[in-house]
């Protein structure tokens, strides 16, 4: 046990460091919205539809960790894997880069709304010390990643369990639909924001998404079989932890 | 297949998925908000952007701070792992097959 542990461990170091090899960031700044590159409007808008859940989702915390601070563990993991995968730059088909998000592994584990807390602290930590995206749309991208991410992949997932025995095969659907939508939200956004001049929105849609959307497609995947594979560690290092979720959290057996 | 295999077999794939692109597909795997950036542009010629960012890092330190980050990450993780397997204590083997 001691020594397979060690050996997935270290393959995953090993992953890790191929994908750092592989990605020489060629340009400074990757994914979500630039800095300044939604009208001010907007901006305003996409803050003003995020501070509801974030107000939503710290309420929401507050009360899961009084009523089980074992909980506090599955947060921290939830967290850190969030923070992983998104620093992961990965190449794709359409040669450009883009990464994961990573919301998806604690939607299930901790419901949606938790997670519009913790990807926004995460979309906070890459704005100002990375530059990457912005403060001014960090509310659409904190919507985007935060909230309409996580959402679908939890609805995802509670429509796949609703099948019999295929809770590894709901967890990849939901970390991919989480990773996927991110970016159609984020297409959106940018579509009604910079409609074209013939066409309108669709069809700036359509150019953003085959940006962004098509980007994600194949980093959707790999995040879907990465949380599958987080989710198989845990599952035979705790499963006592697991379930507690499960009936604290989904309410009930799942 | 025993979870291992799953396991192996998962990350393989995830590699793949990564270094095909590299591979096969011509480019110059810039940030796809970069393109973004472009479309914009195409799309308004006049927008101007009306915020900076507060700091313009040079990239290799942004690098740096992204590797960081995951590291960080990983760190959280490889930390909890621990914790639970500790926890678990003597009690057994097998449960992961």
């Amino acid at each position: 046990m001691k020594k397979r542990s060690f050996w997935s461990f270290a393959a995953l170091v090993a992953g890790f460091t191929v994908y750092f090899m592989l990605n020489e960031p060629g340009t400074a700044r990757a994914m979500h919205i630039m800095e300044g590159f939604l009208p001010v409007g907007w901006a305003v808008f996409w803050w003003a539809a995020f501070i509801p859940f974030f107000v939503l989702g710290i309420i929401r915390l507050r009360a899961m960790t009084r009523e089980n601070p074992e909980l506090k563990l599955l947060l921290g993991l939830a967290g850190a894997f969030t923070f992983v995968l998104s620093a992961l730059k990965m190449p794709s088909v359409t040669g450009s880069s883009s990464h994961p998000t990573g919301t998806g592994l604690g939607a299930v584990m901790l419901g949606p709304l938790p997670m519009g807390v913790i990807g926004s602290i995460v979309l906070l930590f890459q704005a100002v010390l990375l530059a990457h995206g912005g403060i001014t749309t960090l509310g659409a991208n904190a919507f985007s990643m935060a909230v309409a991410g996580p959402f679908a992949g939890y609805a995802v997932y509670k429509l796949m369990m609703k099948l019999p025995e295929r809770e590894k095969l709901a967890l990849f659907c939901a970390a991919a639909v989480a990773d996927l939508s991110t970016y159609v939200v984020t297409s959106f956004q940018l579509a009604v924001a910079f409609p074209a001049a013939d066409g309108g929105v669709l069809a700036s849609f359509l150019k953003f998404g085959g940006i962004f959307a098509v980007t994600q497609i194949p980093l959707a995947v790999s995040e879907g079989l990465l949380t599958v594979l987080l989710w198989n560690w845990l599952k035979s290092y705790s499963p006592n932890e697991l379930s507690l979720l499960k009936r604290k959290v989904n309410g009930g057996r799942a | 297949m025993s979870n291992k295999w799953k396991n192996g077999l998962m990350l393989l794939a995830v590699v793949l998925l990564c270094v095909l692109p590299l591979l096969l597909v011509e480019g110059e795997f810039g940030g796809a908000d970069d393109a973004a950036e472009g479309v914009i542009t195409e799309l308004n010629p006049d927008y101007k952007p009306w915020f900076k960012p507060l700091a313009e890092l040079p990239g290799e330190t942004e690098s740096m701070l992204f590797a960081l980050q995951a590291a960080i990450g990983a760190g959280v993780i490889g930390y909890t792992l621990g914790l639970l397997k500790g926890k678990q204590g003597g009690t057994k083997q097998n449960s992961s097959k």
